[in-house]
């Protein structure tokens, strides 16, 4: 079966050591993980983490039933690229002689829509946000400057669909 | 505290009046608010002050001192077995908790109910490679059904509710509590409220007509079906309704290793155990049926052997409580989420009456051939040299299928399952799903605790009772009456089968030289006694059940025996070899 990039998204208590739980049951089963970030969601005290991996289509629902079995995970969903709006953000840091000497430099950055986040007599950071392609080709345009640092976050996402996480929590209050 | 708002509570039930007491002492509490009355446990540095609070509750809680940690579990998981209630064991840190280990996995993977204590360092010390310390929540993580370290003692009342909850609600499983040394000495005012509900957590789905409806379809139409169940129908206390299901539909029943005992042996349905080492019929039949209905059972792959070939000519009904079951290993094409006990009544009150005459036909001829090329040999055999099967006959005839029988993993725990006799449920205390050597001797002390009326015997391979022999301390301080029942043969023996099946022979550190185990039980002051003639053996068991204290019996049988049947690793179950 073909393997395919799937965001799974997870509401939880916030409690200690779920991070740990979480990533177990992908270890369990050899399967890397893409990217992994996690914040608080739009409930407040409920955190959402969104995971993406590369597996089947098999493999994505076992996984999330094992995800959801935690004691402290409310739901978990998982969702391919087409049902999700996701982004990545980025950020580079370059010397800022570069800035200056390689006029190129300039376009790179305004073709990107990409921002400048600060800038000092050594270096100067931008930042772009976009998807994995956008934010890849922006680094290999700058690579010949010397890239002082690159750091990219992972996916973060919202899907097209509703969630519904307030509803199932309501349902249990009134239950 | 943070997690107080999630958990529902009814404050009814919560204790009069706020007292100042210790986080020591709030963990005795907590335990006697839960109703427990017996642990196991092994003292050390990081637990003394829950210790030196159950010197003083002693006349309420009985602390039973096991020789390591590992027994301590096993104990546990022997008691909540036989007891239908929740097996507590205590540690310490370090050493003390990740000997508890093996017993948590074996508990998470067998579903068994059990909250486990460990003491901690000091919370100033977490994270300095303090003296004995060690990260047992990130080790228990992946073998807990939930764990949480409690660094403040106002959360111990709260966190306890919590963890008996998860421990006996939905399906059964392993929960790790780790109080830091500071919060067990630390004074808070208390009071105990029983958890019954967190938000988070659904432990059991409702039933949905509409599946009912649909298994009742298939059932109705089925012309070759057969039932396979597991634990789900003990765990679910489902026993009487289960019956009722099989009396009324006609169907023939097989069990998994840990379904047994849950339908008595005699009863007609009964057509044995399916799996690797299972009757002949039932594994045979499931790749000839047209409807399997799979019991509080998870397609264990020691159950199903290869699943491309496993019950690919019949459609399949799940009935399942844990929703990560479903689909797991087998897709069935109806699958009821729910307690057994409630989908089974539903069903059973829909379907007709039935019998299957044809059907059971197939099954008594194929039973025929077992007994002839397997079972004949095992129970009646014409050569020197005892066979584990004739010393389990033995045992049937004594205990008249009353025991419970306790058994360890190899070859002596598939002759048993094989032709252990049953009449009572929760009677079949074994190591199932993480095949645990050592696990019988201590898991023995706990079942014995735990049904202290009945009649337990442990079988216990030679391999097996030298992982947790040092448990012999524990029957004899705690006068716990087991029947120790040790088949020796000199070996290793399933790994030696495989040997000799699958490697040429080569007996790579399979035998074993052994000790002289009763010396070691009178060592123990445990009457013992050793047979290796088939004149002895029944006056030895008679002697053994007559026995009102513990009792061990040696059992020398036949060096190089084979289990039969056998379906290869990752054969079909149409596969199955009988010699």
């Amino acid at each position: 079966m073909d393997k395919k990039t799937y965001t799974i998204s997870v509401y939880t208590e916030n409690n200690v050591g779920l991070l740990n739980r979480i990533s177990a049951i992908f270890l369990k089963r050899h399967i890397n993980i893409e990217s992994f970030s996690t914040s608080e969601s739009e409930i407040k005290n409920v955190f959402r983490f969104v995971i993406v991996v590369k597996i089947t289509a098999e493999k994505i629902t076992k996984i999330v039933q094992q995800i959801e079995k935690q004691i402290d995970v409310i739901k978990a969903f998982y969702h391919t690229d087409e049902e999700t709006i996701f982004q990545e953000s980025a950020l580079y840091k370059v010397r800022s002689s570069a800035l200056f000497e390689e006029r190129h430099i300039q376009n790179i950055i305004k073709q990107s829509h990409a921002n400048i986040v600060t800038v000092s007599p050594e270096f100067f950071v931008i930042e772009k946000t976009g998807f994995r392609e956008e934010t890849e080709q922006l680094r290999k345009d700058l690579e010949p400057y010397g890239l002082l640092q690159f750091v990219r976050s992972g996916r973060i996402s919202v899907t097209k669909a509703k969630m519904g996480i307030s509803e199932i929590l309501h349902t249990f209050k009134t239950k | 505290m943070e997690t107080k708002s999630k958990t529902k509570t009814k404050s009814s039930k919560a204790t009069a009046k706020p007292l100042k007491i210790t986080g020591a002492e709030a963990v005795i509490r907590c335990l006697l608010a839960e109703g427990v009355d017996l642990i196991y446990g092994y003292p050390g540095g990081a637990i003394m002050p829950v210790y030196d609070e159950l010197y003083k509750f002693q006349d309420q809680l009985h602390h039973v001192l096991t020789r390591h940690e590992q027994g301590a579990t096993h104990a546990a998981q022997g008691y909540a077995r036989t007891s239908g209630k929740v097996g507590v064991a205590v540690a310490t840190s370090g050493p003390g908790a990740t000997n508890l280990v093996t017993g948590i996995a074996d508990a998470q993977i067998d579903s068994t109910p059990m909250v486990c204590i460990t003491g901690q360092v000091g919370s100033h010390l977490l994270g300095s490679d303090a003296f004995q310390e060690t990260d047992i929540i990130g080790i228990s993580t992946p073998v807990t059904k939930w764990n949480y370290q409690i660094t403040k003692a106002a959360e111990i009342p709260e966190i306890m509710a919590k963890a008996f909850y998860i421990a006996r609600s939905g399906r059964p499983g392993p929960v790790l509590i780790d109080i830091t040394k500071d919060a067990q000495f630390a004074e808070f005012e208390f009071s105990y409220t029983p958890c019954e509900g967190i938000r988070s957590y659904r432990p059991k789905p409702s039933l949905q007509m509409e599946q009912v409806e649909a298994a009742v379809a298939l059932i109705e139409k089925a012309k070759k079906p057969l039932v396979v169940w597991g634990q789900g129908v003990i765990l679910g206390e489902a026993e009487e309704t289960f019956k009722a299901f099989l009396e009324k539909s006609g169907i023939p029943a097989a069990w998994t290793i840990l379904g047994l005992s849950a339908l008595p042996t005699s009863h007609p349905s009964n057509r044995g155990m399916v799996g690797m080492h299972g009757n002949y019929a039932p594994n045979l039949l499931t790749n000839q049926c047209d409807l399997l209905i799979a019991v509080g059972m998870r397609f264990d792959d020691r159950v199903t052997g290869d699943l491309n070939t496993y019950a690919k000519q019949a459609k399949i009904i799940h009935l399942e409580l844990d929703p990560a079951e479903v689909n797991k290993n087998v897709t069935a094409d109806i699958t009821v989420l729910a307690d057994c006990k409630e989908s089974l009544a539903a069903i059973t009150e829909r379907i007709s009456a039935a019998t299957y005459p044809d059907w059971i036909a197939e099954f008594e001829r194929l039973d025929a051939i077992e007994q002839e090329k397997v079972i004949q040999h095992d129970l009646n055999p014409t050569q020197e040299g005892l066979t584990m099967g004739e010393s389990i006959q033995m045992i049937n005839k004594h205990t008249q299928g009353n025991a419970v029988i306790v058994t360890d993993v190899g070859q002596h725990q598939m002759a048993t399952c094989r032709y252990a006799n049953f009449n009572h449920s929760k009677s079949n205390i074994t190591s199932g799903g993480l095949g645990t050597m050592g696990f019988a001797l201590p898991a023995a002390i706990g079942a014995k605790m735990g049904a202290p009326e009945r009649e337990v015997v442990a079988i216990i391979g030679d391999g097996g009772y030298q992982m947790t022999i040092q448990e012999l301390g524990t029957i004899f301080q705690s006068k716990v009456a087991v029947k120790i029942v040790v088949l020796n043969n000199d070996f290793l023996g399933m790994v030696r089968q495989w040997q000799q099946l699958f490697f040429d022979k080569r007996y790579a550190s399979t035998e074993m030289v052994n000790p002289d185990f009763v010396t070691i039980a009178k060592g123990y002051y445990i009457t013992a006694e050793r047979v290796s003639k088939r004149e002895e053996l029944d006056a030895a068991v008679a002697k053994m059940i007559a026995s009102k204290e513990p009792y061990f019996l040696e059992i020398c049988v036949a060096k190089e025996e084979n289990v039969f049947p056998m379906i290869p690793t990752g054969a079909s179950v149409s596969d199955i070899r009988l010699e």
